[in-house]
């Protein structure tokens, strides 16, 4: 039996220990924002928060998830958008949507720990992170336009 | 061939028969707009559903508007959404027309129904084909507003006009909401096309405005639903183990280790296709689980002994020799004019050049998902598809049952490419649903993507031009060999269909006075279908790589040289080709050179072309290319360091897309082109061994990723009155020739083979 906190509500988790996170959370929890693209950790559409840090949920087993606290897309925007989110939608930074949760999720942990993420800074962190409709220049410009807006907010 | 000849469009108040059900309250307005004859594309395209032309001829709801009690208006997005916005730029059009408030409208996705017309979201005609459709679903409700309105005031419906979700007398400062009159305008007659009042483009709320996607917010917080998401109560997962090689059988099999997997049920056989491949299952075997995991990992303990059949015979380094020794032959001619033998016999300058792209797989971020449930005779499906009336069918066939008892629902695509059109993954649900009696969610995996898609063909073109003193073409052949699409729907189709070759090929724009067109034959071993820009990839890859060389070889500068070689403002005579122009008249849609030129000088502007010095590992290319009615020039900025490391610091891209009916969605598409145009350029390359595809995820099959894309795209979009064109691809085509002119700009190497890692660019 694992213990985990998803999105702050306590779990318990009672199967396979090797199943990766991200399909207890889209199988088991109907948690479906987090997106399956690879499952090898190469795309990024399954980027969920591990106390705090971004990781890939297709490559982390729920064995090793004892204690955890996992946030996911459902996560941060429970209390209405993310100043990450709202960038998002003023710069119509989604085509199809699919690996924008991902995004999403890599851009709120850059922000997190910088808070004027330079251009190679913003490659960096985002790199993992394909979007097969060519949505990076929004993306970009969505990050530095959030990362102005917490700036002013202080 | 094929071309849209006439339309007809009929509108009927449909209130009383139950469409909608459930979503609309009695005595609420219901269109239902009609659209026939069916689009001739269908019967072009090499689609076989085992249904006549004939029984998509009657008349079809293509769309139904609602207007409801309480004032909300709800409106059928029939074409699906995978990225390029459509679910809400044509209903943004019909609130338009019907001035409706967009806060107050719902829009409701389409099931696959014959009667909408052609569903297939392909070949980036949703607008074109149903921006009037649409405009007089509006304008239509609109209308039976004013009357009711008109006739409870007792005034003339002429005195009335709308305001924004109102009808309005302005004489005595009436006014009725939309919701308080829909009952009353229900029993009214519905007018006569003539007689609608559409605006005139001055009074447009929300077409050519911007606005942006209905989905926008759910988007951004992972409320959207898409095919991976869907579920079914009782539903089981399923992973299908494909043969290796298309066509190839199970000989044996061992699934002891998968049932030991915790959380599989069982393997389930599904059965070979029986040639042509289509859209039916691959076959193979199945594992069916409790969750994806679990078949993920059963599928992965099953051992299998595979009958590889005659596919085998396919390896990739081989077969390209083959395409080079064939297109240096002669093939069958698609177009010609002058003689271009007498002219190359002549003394002058001639060059030649071959081109050469390799397989390209769609890889969209969501992989081939579908849910779906037999009971009963009957199959509902819930998937991520572009064609769900090719899933009633092949559903259908597959299952021996009626189309009509084949539900299919769309969800939001997680991008689709061109493959989703092929509903081969939502056959493989509905057959493992009826097997084992339960509904079943096939999830593909990244490797069943790339390994088992239907490729981008693989292409080999030749080129030769006989140059004049000033250096300008006297005589001018190409020649291309790829295997062509129709193989995937008939057994042993060799050459390109007129429609491939309608694709930037046929249509060469150029003022060159002897000219010849040819294609030669070559054999398929892998399904081909049709990806993003089709064969326009290939053939604006050769014709505009072979412009820059020629350009160079004259000493000209490539924009003026392009210039040139297109020649005067005219319209380009295919009458004597066989030329289906994407099904679109040649009147409302002729190819004008002057508009051809036009975005050659935008972008050349706009890119700042000649004012600085290419070489030293700078430099820039040029492009142009008409394709889905639509014209394009992209100039491509790039920067090559000694190691060849590329970067695209800029790219300009001049569009005339005739009128625009979202610029925020044209610009978003072009800015993704760029990138799709920079993934296949830079890495896309399929390959086969013995039959079996080499690549299987982001690893061997990579897709450009924030630092390799282009670090800023400016779109231009050309302010224009003409009727409106293609959106989603014709970004696409000239992308790869510009980039790899560019590269020939900054290092002087020319790059005839994509992709460009190939040469040591990466």
């Amino acid at each position: 039996m694992i213990r985990l906190k998803v999105n702050g509500v306590e779990r318990s988790f009672d199967d396979d220990p090797t199943m990766p996170l991200l399909w207890y959370l889209r199988d088991e929890l109907a948690l479906t924002g987090t997106k399956f693209g690879c499952g090898i950790s190469l795309c990024g559409a399954c980027t969920v928060h591990l106390n705090g840090k971004a990781i890939r949920s297709c490559v982390t087993q729920m064995r090793q998830l004892e204690n955890a606290e996992v946030t996911t897309i459902e996560g941060i925007s429970a209390k209405g958008p993310h100043p990450v989110q709202r960038a998002w939608m003023q710069l119509n930074v989604p085509q199809c949507g699919y690996c924008q949760s991902g995004q999403i999720m890599s851009a709120v942990a850059l922000l997190s720990t910088n808070r004027g993420p330079s251009d190679q800074e913003i490659d960096e962190a985002m790199s993992g992170n394909i979007c097969r409709c060519g949505t990076y220049q929004r993306i970009r410009a969505a990050i530095k336009a959030a990362a102005e807006a917490s700036r002013e907010h202080d | 061939m094929s071309t849209i000849k006439h339309r007809v469009n009929a509108i009927e108040n449909v209130s009383r028969r139950g469409f909608l059900k459930g979503v609309l309250s009695a005595g609420a307005l219901v269109l239902s707009v009609h659209l026939l004859p069916r689009e001739a594309r269908a019967a072009a395209a090499p689609i076989s559903m085992g249904t006549t032309q004939a029984d998509r001829a009657t008349l079809h709801p293509s769309a139904f508007v609602g207007v409801d009690s309480d004032g909300t208006v709800y409106i059928v997005a029939h074409r699906s959404e995978m990225g390029t916005g459509i679910r809400t730029s044509l209903p943004l059009v019909v609130a338009d027309e019907l001035d409706a408030d967009w806060k107050l409208v719902k829009v409701e996705q389409a099931i696959g129904d014959w009667r909408y017309g052609g569903q297939d979201t392909d070949g980036s005609h949703s607008i074109r084909d149903f921006f009037e459709v649409m405009r007089q679903a509006g304008g239509t409700a609109r209308l039976m507003l004013i009357e009711a309105a008109a006739a409870q005031w007792k005034v003339a419906p002429g005195a009335c006009e709308t305001g924004l979700h109102e009808v309005i007398h302005h004489p005595t400062g009436r006014k009725l909401g939309y919701g308080a009159l829909a009952a009353a305008a229900s029993k009214l007659p519905v007018p006569r096309k003539e007689a609608l009042r559409l605006k005139t483009k001055g009074q447009w709320r929300y077409i050519g405005k911007g606005h942006p996607s209905y989905d926008l917010a759910a988007m951004c917080t992972g409320k959207a639903v898409y095919g991976m998401d869907a579920r079914m109560d009782g539903m089981v997962y399923a992973a299908v183990m494909h043969p290796p090689v298309l066509g190839g059988k199970v000989k044996s099999y061992d699934d002891k280790e998968t049932l030991k997997v915790k959380g599989v049920r069982q393997v389930v056989a599904i059965e070979p296709f029986k040639p042509p491949a289509a859209f039916q299952p691959l076959g193979g075997l199945a594992v069916i689980a409790d969750n994806t995991w679990a078949a993920f990992q059963g599928h992965k303990k099953l051992a299998v002994v595979w009958d590889n059949g005659p596919n085998a015979v396919y390896n990739s380094a081989q077969y390209k020799q083959e395409l080079f020794e064939t297109v240096r032959a002669p093939g069958k001619v698609a177009r010609s004019a002058g003689d271009v033998d007498a002219e190359f016999k002549k003394s002058g300058r001639v060059i030649e050049a071959e081109y050469y792209i390799p397989h390209l797989a769609h890889a969209p971020m969501e992989p081939p998902v579908a849910v779906a449930e037999y009971r009963d005779g009957k199959v509902t499906a819930w998937t991520c598809t572009q064609n769900p009336q090719a899933v009633q069918d092949i559903v259908a066939e597959q299952l021996k049952i009626s189309r009509d008892n084949v539900i299919c629902h769309v969800t939001l695509l997680g991008g689709g490419f061109g493959r989703k059109s092929k509903p081969d993954y939502v056959a493989e649900a509905a057959v493992l649903s009826k097997k084992t009696g339960r509904p079943v969610k096939v999830v593909w995996s990244r490797e069943d993507d790339i390994k088992f898609g239907y490729y981008h063909t693989v292409s080999a073109m030749y080129m030769k031009a006989a140059l004049d003193t000033n250096g300008k073409p006297t005589a001018w052949l190409q020649r291309s060999v790829f295997p062509p699409i129709g193989s995937t729907f008939k057994v042993g189709d060799r050459y390109g269909s007129a429609d491939d070759l309608s694709l930037g090929w046929t249509d060469i724009p150029y003022d060159i006075a002897n000219l010849r067109v040819e294609n030669g034959p070559a054999q398929a071993y892998v399904r081909i279908g049709w990806l993003r820009s089709v064969a326009n990839i290939y053939h604006a890859f050769a014709i505009q790589s072979f412009s820059d060389e020629l350009a160079h070889a004259a000493g000209r500068d490539p924009v003026d040289y392009l210039l040139e070689l297109i020649g005067p403002p005219r319209i380009v005579d295919l009458k004597a080709t066989e030329y289906s122009n994407y099904g679109a008249s040649a009147t409302a849609y002729p190819i004008d050179t002057g508009r051809l030129c036009r975005v050659i000088q935008m972008a050349a502007e706009k890119a700042d072309w000649g004012k600085r010095k290419a070489g030293h590992g700078a430099g820039m290319g040029i492009a142009v290319h008409r394709s889905f009615l639509t014209y394009v020039a992209t100039v491509v900025e790039v920067e090559i360091d000694n190691h060849g490391k590329l970067t695209i610091p800029h790219v300009h891209t001049a569009v005339d897309a005739g009128l625009i009916s979202n610029p925020e969605f044209a610009r978003a598409q072009f800015e993704g082109a760029a990138v799709f145009g920079t993934s296949l350029a830079r890495s896309g390359e399929i390959t086969a061994t013995n039959g079996a595809i080499d690549q299987s995820n982001f690893h061997d099959y990579p897709v450009a990723r924030m630092p390799e894309a282009p670090r800023r795209t400016d779109v231009h979009l050309v302010d224009s009155d003409a009727p409106p064109a293609g959106i989603g691809e014709p970004g696409v085509p000239p992308f790869a020739p510009a980039l790899c002119s560019a590269v020939f700009a900054a290092t002087g190497k020319r790059v005839r083979e994509l992709p460009l890692s190939k040469s040591g660019i990466t």
